[in-house]
């Protein structure tokens, strides 16, 4: 996309922009027709703004890591293990967990569109949204974990999902070293979203 | 349909540039257009193929200069307006020209939660066998219909591994054209890079696809 959608319409009484005064617009002709409730909007955008993100998916990854009847379940269905643990819904109808080995990274993309499993990492950022990494991750994703600042050696398998249907991915990265014994909200807070898309890796802070 | 948004393969974009502390939505015009997408499609007047296709036909040079909320909107204006919801004028004007089309289902504060935890499950009974097995090789079809697929460009005409099946789930180029679910069995397909792009490498592309998408190879 050409440019990332900066805009400042959020100062009351401002001057709007002209995609903003469109939204606007559409968003108050829908409701004089009857079709949408603006008080359904607001708790869309408060489920997502604050409620559903990526600490639930670090949740699963912490869970994977220290209980291995889990992480068990999590292989066999995804989306039972998830639910387990209270993420259900949209844009997760259908998980499947991508475990890393020493010698198989997975990295997700959605080349068509978007797809991104919500329940459990939230609305994705920009960047997966983007054509660059639409584009690339599936001709050249060790360029693309470059720019990640992520280098695999040369003998790790790169295994790219492209989320062609309503099937959604966690990757589910390799527990660093160095965090034996820690509990499972301890090692949620070193799982990033980069790292449950592929993006990155889970990391000790040094 | 071999539209702007099928991407894989693309080279021309320049680098990813992950934003640090991103904000969920970067304006509030976002926010809402987001929230009207969900809410308009919880009328239960389209479905997630006929939305998608809608955004697809975006022309390609503007599809290509929007953001992606941009590209949102544009596929929900037009969908109200294929449905006969809304009217052009109206869409022009933003006040109502008459009474709104009666729809089923409004969505309503108290029922959100219930429905997002609801979601829309893709996963529909079938009643034979699926084609392929784990293990069996595969070409995908060199299909290119006028309508929504879900069968990427990079990987028309070559040749993969089943990997896994995922079930037997709707059929976007069918819902998509408005002809029903049609389920069909989906396949996780394995496809090596030196295949896909003729480069010497271990690495692979796991792609999902539907069986009308396969041929033995």
């Amino acid at each position: 996309m050409a440019h990332d959608g900066h805009d400042h319409d959020d100062h009351e009484g401002s001057e709007l922009s002209p995609i903003a005064l469109r939204v606007k617009t559409l968003e108050s002709l829908l409701t004089e027709k009857g079709y949408i409730d603006p008080a359904a909007l607001d708790v869309l955008i408060d489920t997502y703004e604050t409620k559903v993100g990526p600490r639930n998916g670090a949740a699963v990854v912490a869970r994977a890591w220290t209980d291995a009847a889990f992480a068990d379940g999590l292989k066999r269905d995804a989306t039972a293990a998830i639910a387990s643990l209270g993420y259900v819904g949209r844009q997760g109808e259908h998980m499947v967990a991508l475990f890393n080995t020493p010698t198989i990274h997975n990295m997700v993309v959605c080349t068509l569109c978007s797809c991104y499993p919500w329940p459990v990492l939230g609305l994705p950022p920009v960047w997966y949204k983007s054509m660059p990494y639409r584009s690339r991750a599936v001709i050249d994703p060790r360029g693309v974990l470059a720019e990640f600042g992520v280098v695999l050696p040369e003998g790790t398998e790169v295994r790219v999902w492209d989320s062609t249907a309503e099937v959604r991915y966690i990757v589910i990265p390799e527990r660093p070293a160095g965090t034996e014994g820690w509990n499972a909200e301890r090692l949620a807070a070193i799982v990033s979203r980069d790292a449950m898309i592929g993006t990155g890796i889970a990391t000790v802070p040094a | 349909m071999n539209g702007p948004h099928d991407m894989g393969g693309f080279t021309g974009f320049g680098p990813v540039r992950p934003e640090r502390d991103e904000p969920i939505f970067h304006a509030n015009w976002e926010r809402r257009a987001f929230a009207t997408t969900l809410a308009a499609g919880a009328m239960g007047q389209w479905n997630i193929d006929m939305s998608r296709h809608s955004r697809e036909r975006v022309p390609a040079t503007a599809y290509w200069a929007s953001t992606y909320y941009e590209i949102w909107l544009a596929g929900l204006e037009r969908l109200l307006l294929d449905k006969g919801l809304i009217s052009k004028e109206e869409l022009a004007d933003g006040v109502p020209h008459g009474l709104g089309r009666p729809v089923s289902r409004v969505l309503s504060a108290a029922d959100t939660p219930a429905v997002l935890a609801r979601g829309g499950p893709a996963d529909r009974k079938l009643d034979r066998e699926a084609r392929f097995r784990p293990g069996d090789r595969i070409r995908a079809r060199n299909l290119n219909p006028d309508g929504h697929t879900r069968l990427p460009r990079y990987a028309r005409g070559k040749i993969g591994e089943i990997a896994t099946i995922h079930g037997s789930h709707v059929f976007p180029d069918s819902a998509a054209a408005g002809k029903g679910d049609d389920p069909q069995w989906l396949y996780s397909v394995r496809f090596p890079a030196v295949e896909l792009w003729g480069i010497d490498s271990r690495d692979a592309v796991m792609i999902d696809l539907w069986e009308p998408y396969l041929e033995p190879a």
